[in-house]
């Protein structure tokens, strides 16, 4: 059962890196990469809408040691990132805004009730099978009510074990160091305890003091270097699995634990550098999943998972006697499970059921708190439709959402709401990978519980968040037996978003008090362009290489009365893009990456004063592997941001300049 | 496919290369100066003009103002604008330029201005200094430091500035702010007083002090008083109980203290109290919400932005309370419609003279802000957009250079 997938798998993996057909030319070793996904691999259906992926090697040469700095390799994506190892970054594709971004792990959707924000900078990438990101949704009818609840997913994959014929237990441990005094050990083992069931175990520790020297320097005027304080963090990340296998199917477990301390960087102001406010995180979560075939027709699918999640932050003015006394912990918890019925009507037909509940609360020492409890019901219908040339998708899913609140707080009224997807891929010549692909989708966030109960800023008389997407692309992709090439990939999407009813902050009677409203609307025209290449020479030379370009026309279009209307929507470049290059010899490795992100505004007004510079950073990684014992060993030199530049992807926080890597990694 | 080959490799390089070229110049400029000609007749705006030059903004000898923009917090978008009088000239964001070598120019949240003899002083709240100009040329003369600074008022030679920052006693959380005094030829910090909970606004009269408490950071108990310090001693005298979260603070000729009150955002409003500083108690109320207010005269000129939690609008107000006659003489001083043209009235000054005044739009604190001019009848005579979120003005009696 397991080998017969080998070739779907294979087929998975052309289908997650090309968004085309498969074929069964691939090399041995990417098997392995994809682990258990071989056993999910059956029954994914086409992937036809646009998708991107970064699979573990390839994260590992292009030195993305976190969720975020892999991300910067898509088109149409914006990453706002605070700066350091520990500064908050988050995610925005194709400008529609950070709360329409659905982040999954391992197949569940990390939740943040409270502010709709994931910081993607916690999650490393060691022992991450694959990052992939999405537009619109993951083109499958077999998945939970939430796949089909994003404007944009992500979906990280954490490593899952497989064991060749005579294996029983897998261990790898890595050690990396280098600036901003950074201590990073990490281990796992996988053991596999019968022909059925397997587990893991992954441990990782972080240490950074997060100092690095920035310079802000204005042209024949003041120059000045400081370091960046306040940075530092300590975290630990514990994780185990157990995978297991039935006939026709396979279940899994995953509990996950964050814990985390850290200092709050902070904005870099005229007289004031440095900053005290602190921060304390722990997220935990358990989660699982069951997957059978009952008949060749019929499947099933459930997914469960409970999360606690707390978080502190303190601001003492004994320590810096600039802040206002804040002692606020948070506490938030969500039960959700999942329910999903596949039946396959005919070889061309397919039907897909999926119901999700999810329940959060969310408690917080804040005075006059709401203590809001949330029910959120989602029901997606999906049906595709599969020809030689043709695959169609239609989707609708059904949202459910009731709030309750403390006795004599406002609450939210009850949404019912209903949104559609439509995704057609079609491939005019059988004997060419050429694929034309659209698709059409509707979705929203709702408010998320700061939006709505914020003591003093939210407004509960908020509606959800709409966002349309269209999109129209092409796909193009060339395998070559022998020559200098053997695969050359292009892809290439046009699109037009609409943004309705942005929830944003604004002021009321002073500057002090702030509140949401249902106000700003915004229209994304964009270009996405990515190309692949491999190449090999017969001397054990061999060259890879992604290139991506990103167009985004993000225009604020709330009040055609106001001087600034049409503006460039703030943080989102006009232009932007990426370009990452392997070579390969033998033993060596050498990566060369490069990432741009041009001009662009802190502010709708496009004004000079809202200017920012575009930046670009250069960044190279040598590798050596080397074999120990029955083991491997790799170790790795990183030199980031080559040319030093001095830039800052938000305003007032700036970015480290070169800064070096080293890390050593042993496997066996 | 060789074709392919030759056009695939270089395009790597090729666009690495492209990049690289079309890439930012070696620094970050610094902000040029705007000048911007509003008056006579500022064409831009299509704005139509009243009165075809200065003469009125110039009598008394004034020949221009100082407009501070607070900028968002956390952005250092702090700015300064002068509008030269003489010329009809509005020059945008005049610091930087004037002080290449000041280290992120003017800085973050701008929260008052004022001239002082030949000084110009700026309160930069959360850059937490005063920054002190030569009021000729906008050039940096000093910064003092004060954390959490707030407002400023001059008597004898000395500067006394409200700061939140006072020392910690009891509790981190239950911390007094208070008053700075500052030597204006030497810039050295003299005395400091403790007085309530985030202090705001300052008047000085007959040898005393009295600064107003919001206790801003100590919801849902706002301080409600005023504390008055003896300028001799720098003692807090007495302490007197007004309303919750005080604001703004006016001294009328009869003697009086005006006090703004913001209220507590939830059911208790905004509103304007009479405080008799002999009986050190309140006399009466106006029953009219200020946001800010300015004193011309025996005119008290209250604006409010009135946003309603109802409505989710905000529904503006601009009152004229005669400070003698002790009444509402006009319930909308803008008399021909251009209230409608804003959003947020945040700042506002009126001409010692002339009675030319002057109020800013505010409009949603992340864009530009606009500058408005009306003559005594309260026409518009122009508009002009400043920096973000104008809102502080100092009268000059002479030109910047």
């Amino acid at each position: 059962m397991l080998k017969q997938n080998k070739f779907v798998i294979g087929g998975i993996v052309l289908f997650l890196l090309t968004g085309g057909e498969a074929s069964a030319r691939i090399e041995p070793d990417s098997l392995r990469q994809l682990g258990e996904i071989s056993v999910v691999a059956r029954t994914v259906s086409r992937e036809v809408l646009p998708v991107q992926q970064l699979d573990g090697v390839r994260l590992e040469r292009l030195g993305a040691h976190n969720v975020a700095d892999a991300l910067r390799y898509f088109s149409g994506v914006q990453i706002k990132d605070y700066g350091g190892v520990g500064g908050l970054k988050t995610v925005n594709i194709r400008s529609m805004g950070t709360n329409h971004v659905g982040v999954f792990y391992d197949g569940v959707e990390l939740g943040n009730a409270q502010n709709g924000q994931i910081d993607l900078g916690r999650f490393s990438t060691d022992n991450m099978e694959a990052v992939s990101l999405y537009n619109g949704q993951k083109s499958d009818v077999f998945q939970s009510a939430k796949d089909f609840a994003s404007a944009g997913s992500i979906y990280l994959q954490p490593r899952t074990p497989v064991f060749g014929e005579n294996e029983r237990a897998h261990v790898k441990a890595a050690f990396k160091t280098g600036s901003f005094g950074l201590a990073n050990p990490s281990v796992l083992w996988e053991q596999k305890c019968s022909d059925r069931i397997s587990t893991s175990f992954n441990a990782d520790y972080l240490y950074t003091t997060g100092r690095y020297k920035f310079t802000y320097q204005v042209e024949e005027g003041y120059d000045t270097t400081a370091v960046r304080h306040n940075g530092d963090v300590q975290a630990v990340r514990l994780e185990s699995g157990v995978y297991g296998r039935i006939d026709d199917g396979y279940w899994r477990v995953r509990a996950y634990l964050y814990g985390s301390e850290r200092g709050y960087p902070g904005a870099i102001v005229r007289n004031k550098f440095m900053h005290e406010d602190r921060q304390w995180d722990l997220n935990t979560f358990v989660q699982g999943t069951f997957r059978k075939d009952i008949s060749p027709r019929y499947r099933l699918q459930w997914k469960g998972k409970y999360a606690y999640d707390y978080l502190r932050y303190l601001a003492d003015p004994e320590k810096d006697e600039t802040l206002m006394y804040t002692d606020n912990r948070y506490r938030q918890q969500e039960s959700y499970m999942s329910l999903v019925h596949g039946l396959r009507l005919s070889p061309v037909w397919e039907i897909g059921l999926s119901t999700d509940y999810q329940f959060n609360t969310l408690n917080a020492n804040l005075k006059d708190f709401a203590y809001p409890r949330r029910h959120t019901g989602l029901a997606a219908l999906a049906v595709s439709a599969h020809t030689e040339r043709l695959k169609a998708q239609a989707s609708v899913l059904g949202t459910f959402v009731h709030d309750q609140v403390r006795t004599g707080a406002d609450r939210a009224s009850n949404k019912m709401e209903w949104t559609p997807t439509a995704v057609l891929s079609y491939q005019p010549l059988l004997a060419h990978e050429f694929y034309i692909r659209a698709f059409y989708k509707r979705i929203f966030r709702m408010p998320t519980l700061n939006d709505l109960y914020y003591t003093l800023i939210g407004n509960t008389r908020l509606d959800p968040e709409y966002t349309d997407q269209y999109n129209l692309g092409l796909v193009y992709t060339r395998f070559f037996d022998s020559g200098f090439f053997r695969k050359l990939e292009w892809q290439a999407d046009a699109y037009y978003n609409r943004v309705e009813d942005k929830i944003v902050a604004i002021p009321t009677a002073n500057a002090f008090r702030w509140t949401m409203l249902n106000l700003g609307e915004v229209r994304i025209a964009g270009l996405d362009l990515a190309m692949q290449a491999s190449a090999r020479m017969g001397n054990g030379f061999y060259l890879d290489g992604r290139l991506n370009y990103t167009y985004q026309k993000a225009r604020d279009v709330t009040d055609p009365s106001s001087e600034f209307y049409g503006g460039q929507i703030p943080y989102i470049p006009w232009h932007s893009g990426s370009a990452a290059l392997t070579m390969g010899y033998r033993d060596w490795e050498l990566n060369y990456s490069f990432i741009y992100t041009g001009e662009r505004y802190t502010s709708q007004a496009n004004t000079t004063e809202n200017y920012l510079l575009p930046w670009y950073t250069n960044d190279l990684a040598l590798a050596r592997s080397l074999p120990l014992k029955q083991g491997n060993l790799r170790l790795t030199l990183e030199v980031n941001n080559l040319f030093n530049q001095q830039y800052e992807v938000v305003l007032c926080y700036p970015m480290p300049g070169i800064n070096f890597k080293l890390i050593a990694q042993y496997e066996f | 496919m060789k074709g392919r080959k030759i056009i695939c490799m270089p395009l790597f390089v090729g666009l690495s290369l492209v990049l690289q070229t079309s890439c930012r110049g070696e620094l970050p400029g610094v902000h040029g100066e705007e000048d911007i000609e509003v008056n006579p007749g500022d064409g831009s705006a299509g704005d139509e003009v009243t009165t075809p030059d200065s003469t009125a903004m110039m009598a008394g000898n004034i020949k221009g103002f100082f407009l501070l923009n607070e900028g968002n917090m956390g952005s250092n978008k702090c700015t300064l604008d002068f509008f030269d009088a003489v010329t009809g000239r509005y020059k945008r964001n005049i610091f930087p330029s004037r002080n290449p070598n000041v280290v992120k120019e003017l800085g973050d949240v701008g929260n008052d201005l004022a001239i002082y003899g030949s000084k110009l002083y700026a309160v930069v709240n959360c850059s937490h200094l005063v920054e002190v100009m030569d009021v000729r040329t906008a050039r940096h003369l000093a910064q003092i430091d004060i954390t959490n600074c707030r407002y400023i008022t001059f008597h004898d030679g000395k500067a006394y500035v409200s700061s939140y920052a006072g020392p910690i006693q009891i509790s981190p959380e239950k911390r007094p702010g208070k008053v700075v005094e500052v030597d204006t030829a030497t810039y050295a910090v003299t005395r400091e007083v403790v007085v309530g909970y985030q202090p705001e606004e300052l008047v000085i009269t007959d040898g005393k002090l009295y600064v107003a408490n919001s206790g801003g950071y100590q919801y849902p108990e706002y301080d409600r008083t005023i504390s008055v310090v003896d300028l001799e001693t720098f003692q807090v005298t007495d302490t007197i109980d007004v309303a919750v979260n005080l604001h703004r603070m006016e001294l009328a000729s009869d003697g009086l203290i005006y006090v703004s009150s913001r209220g507590n955002y939830y059911g208790l409003g905004s509103d304007v109290y009479q405080v008799d500083p002999k009986q050190k108690k309140v006399v009466g109320k106006l029953g009219v919400p200020a946001n800010e207010m300015t004193l011309c005269g025996d005119s008290l000129y209250l604006i409010s932005s009135g946003w309603s939690y109802e409505t989710e609008r905000y529904e503006p107000s601009y009152v004229l309370y005669d400070t003698k006659k002790h009444e509402i003489v006009n319930q909308n001083f803008i008399t021909d419609g251009t209230d409608r043209e804003i959003t947020i009235p945040y700042g506002l000054a009126v001409h010692p003279v002339s009675r030319e005044f002057y109020v800013t739009d505010a409009t949603d604190y992340v864009t530009p802000g606009y500058l408005y001019c009306f003559t005594p009848e309260g026409k518009k005579k122009w508009k002009v957009r400043t920096g973000d979120i104008p809102a502080h003005f100092a009268f000059s009696e002479v030109t910047l250079k």
